[in-house]
C-alpha cells in the first residue's frame, strides 16, 4: 500500500497528494495526519490536490474529517488546488464540503494558515499585508 | 443503436476500484467526453465499484462504447451476487446508509449520470446501468 508523505514546515503540515488513492490509503492519510498534528503541535494542515482528478465520495469525506479532527486538535485545515471539473462533480454528487477551507494553490493556501485567522478570509490583500508586518 | 466497443473487468477490492476510475477515464476519452463529463461518469463510477464490493462482495463491471448514429456514449454496467437492496427508494436518497458512508453513492451516481437503470432482487444481486452521452447536459 502506498503511503503518502508528509511534510513539516515550521508550525504547518504541507500534503500534496500525487497518486489516486484507494480507500486505506486515505484512512491511513488521516490517521497519519492527526498523528502528526499532536507530535508537532501543528497549527496548520495544507493538503495540496491539485493531481486529482477525481475525488469520489469517500474521498471527499475524509479530507472533511480530517480537517474535523484538525479543528478539535486546534489546528486549521486548508484544502488546496481542486481542478474545477472536480468541484462540479462534488457538488453535483451532494458533497459541498462544509466546514473545509480552501484555497486556490499552495500560495493562498499558505497565507490563508499564516493569518491563522480563518473568520479574516474576506479581509483585502492591504489588510492581509498588513497583518503579516504584525506577526 | 450500436454498441462499437465492449469489455468486462473484474472488481473485488479497493485496489480495482481505482484500476476502475482509470479504465472509464480511458474510455470516456476515447469517445471525446468533456473533461466535466469525464469527471462526473468516472466519479459515478467510482461510487458504484465500492459499493459492489463494500456490499456485494465484489462484481463485475461491463463497459460499453454506444452509438445511437447522432451520438455517442459510454454505458456503465455493475453487477454483483451479493445480498441485492431490500428498498431501492430508501438507497437512492441521500444519507440513507447501512455501511460506514455518507449515503451519497447512489443517489449521487444517478445525479452524475444521463441514464440511470436498477435491478435488484433480495438474496440474489444487484445490477445497476449508467450512461453518460457526449454533449448531454
Amino acid at each position: 500500500m502506498e503511503r503518502i508523505p508528509i511534510l513539516k514546515m515550521g508550525r504547518f503540515l504541507l500534503v500534496s497528494i500525487q497518486v489516486d488513492m484507494d480507500d486505506r490509503t486515505a484512512m491511513t492519510l488521516q490517521d497519519d495526519l492527526t498523528g502528526q498534528i499532536v507530535k508537532h503541535h501543528a497549527k496548520g494542515v495544507l493538503i495540496d490536490i491539485s493531481s486529482l482528478d477525481v475525488v469520489d465520495s469517500f474521498i471527499g469525506r475524509m479530507l472533511a474529517n480530517t480537517a474535523a479532527m484538525a479543528r478539535i486538535l486546534d489546528a486549521e485545515t486548508v484544502v488546496v488546488g481542486m481542478q474545477p471539473s472536480v468541484a462540479i462533480t462534488l457538488v453535483e454528487l451532494g458533497l459541498s464540503l462544509k466546514g473545509v477551507r480552501s484555497a486556490l494553490n499552495v500560495e493562498r493556501g499558505m497565507e490563508l494558515l499564516r493569518r491563522g485567522a480563518v473568520d479574516m478570509e474576506w479581509t483585502t490583500p492591504e489588510a492581509s499585508a498588513d497583518a503579516d508586518h504584525e506577526e | 443503436m450500436q454498441i462499437t466497443k465492449s469489455e468486462t473487468v473484474t472488481v473485488r477490492g479497493g485496489a480495482e476500484v481505482v484500476s476502475v476510475r482509470h479504465t472509464v477515464r480511458k474510455w470516456a476519452v476515447e469517445i471525446g467526453l468533456t473533461l466535466v463529463e469525464q469527471t462526473k461518469i468516472v466519479t459515478a463510477a467510482s461510487e458504484l465499484a465500492r459499493n459492489m464490493v463494500d456490499y456485494g462482495g465484489g462484481g463485475v463491471l461491463m463497459l460499453e462504447h454506444l452509438d445511437d448514429s447522432t451520438r455517442r456514449g459510454l454505458r456503465l454496467t455493475f453487477e454483483d451476487r451479493g445480498p441485492g437492496i431490500p428498498d431501492i427508494d430508501a438507497a437512492l436518497r441521500d444519507g440513507f446508509t447501512t455501511g460506514g458512508g455518507m449515503g451519497l453513492g447512489l443517489g449521487g451516481a444517478k445525479r452524475l449520470s444521463n441514464e440511470f437503470t436498477i435491478h435488484t432482487k433480495p438474496g440474489e444481486g444487484t445490477r445497476i446501468s449508467i450512461t453518460r452521452w457526449k454533449g448531454a447536459s
